[in-house]
């Protein structure tokens, strides 16, 4: 491995600190309610390993403590992560290398929260730093999966019902500077955000598709009418 | 215990196959500008429908912590450039929000 492979590895880990701050508890949490689901620890473990999403994990639990057919948890697991087919695709733009043997790696590794930290860097993205970074991501979500179902009913409540707020904190800290700089970045967001609000207060998709409806519509809007100014995103 | 191996797969399938395909398929292709523009705004978009209204219910118990931990998370991320400080600020302030609140 040269010097630069190294170097970008190392951008990669520090660029996920914030992530694996964020994923830890939630992860814990995770391992908390699937033991209390009535779920082993080897698929907790799976579950986390395999599937790696967060939301649709929690509502999987949720449905399967309803009762509801394992055939519609897959449904409603696909309707939910389909938001990353969007982020899969608006990163192939920002590849340094568009062809590598990597991709099926780095694209297993696409989160929420590994996607909004790579997209906003304002540079071409290379390999060994996605991976970097996505994949500090998963080691702690799985740890943390299995610390939360070891021992996550010895942590006092007040500690588990903060820790929530961590990856808004992170999404908010991504967007501002950004927001700061451009007022496109501040229309894009402001427009997704009501967009968002509004399609959950009505209640009409099921809420997966109200996530990608409104980002959708941001985007798309965007794409319309910011013609001039796309050196600024892309750069 | 019941084993949830086949669901676990499928959904992993599911999960998995969007986040693959765009990555390989397009990254062969050349796209229109307006196709390019659209996936270059989606990350500022996907930000705003991450945030609301999910934050609102970030601690469903007592709103009002989840306000006061986004508020500091915005006055240091408006400050400086950093993620780590907003994050941890956040939780520390929301944590003693809760802590103040039940005590």
């Amino acid at each position: 491995m040269d010097s630069r492979q190294k170097s970008r590895l190392k951008a990669g880990l520090t660029a996920a600190l914030p992530i694996v701050i964020g994923y830890i508890p939630i992860a814990m949490a995770f391992g908390l309610l699937a033991k209390a689901t009535g779920i082993s620890l080897l698929d907790s473990f799976l579950f986390s390993a395999v599937v790696f999403a967060g939301a649709s994990q929690f509502m999987a639990l949720n449905l399967l403590q309803a009762g509801v057919a394992c055939s519609e948890i897959v449904l409603a697991t696909l309707l939910m992560n389909f938001r990353h087919f969007l982020m899969s695709a608006s990163l192939t733009p920002r590849l340094e290398k568009k062809k590598s043997k990597w991709l099926p790696l780095v694209a297993f590794g696409i989160t929420d929260e590994s996607f909004s930290v790579a997209s906003t860097r304002g540079e071409k993205l290379t390999v060994p730093f996605l991976l970097a970074l996505q994949f500090s991501a998963y080691f702690s979500w799985l740890g943390g999966t299995v610390l939360g179902y070891l021992l996550g009913a010895i942590l006092p409540t007040a500690i588990k019902s903060s820790m929530g707020i961590a990856l808004y904190a992170m999404f908010v800290a991504i967007l501002l500077p950004e927001a700061k700089k451009s007022a496109k970045v501040s229309i894009l967001a402001f427009t997704a955000g009501a967009a968002h609000f509004l399609l959950a207060s009505l209640k009409l998709l099921p809420s997966g598709w109200n996530l990608i409806l409104a980002i959708i519509l941001a985007a798309g809007l965007g794409a319309v009418c910011f013609k001039e100014e796309e050196k600024e995103v892309t750069a | 215990m019941k084993s949830y191996l086949m669901l676990i797969l499928c959904m992993g399938l599911v999960t998995y196959l969007p986040r693959l395909l765009p990555l390989i398929t397009l990254s062969h292709l050349s796209l229109p500008p307006i196709v390019e523009r659209f996936l270059l705004c989606i990350p500022y978009a996907a930000l705003g429908a991450l945030i609301v209204p999910g934050v609102f219910q970030a601690t469903p118990d007592l709103p009002i912590a989840a306000w006061v931990g986004i508020g500091i998370a915005i006055f240091f991320s408006w400050l400086k450039g950093s993620l780590i400080l907003p994050v941890l600020s956040s939780v520390v302030a929301t944590f003693l929000v809760i802590l103040i609140w039940q005590g």
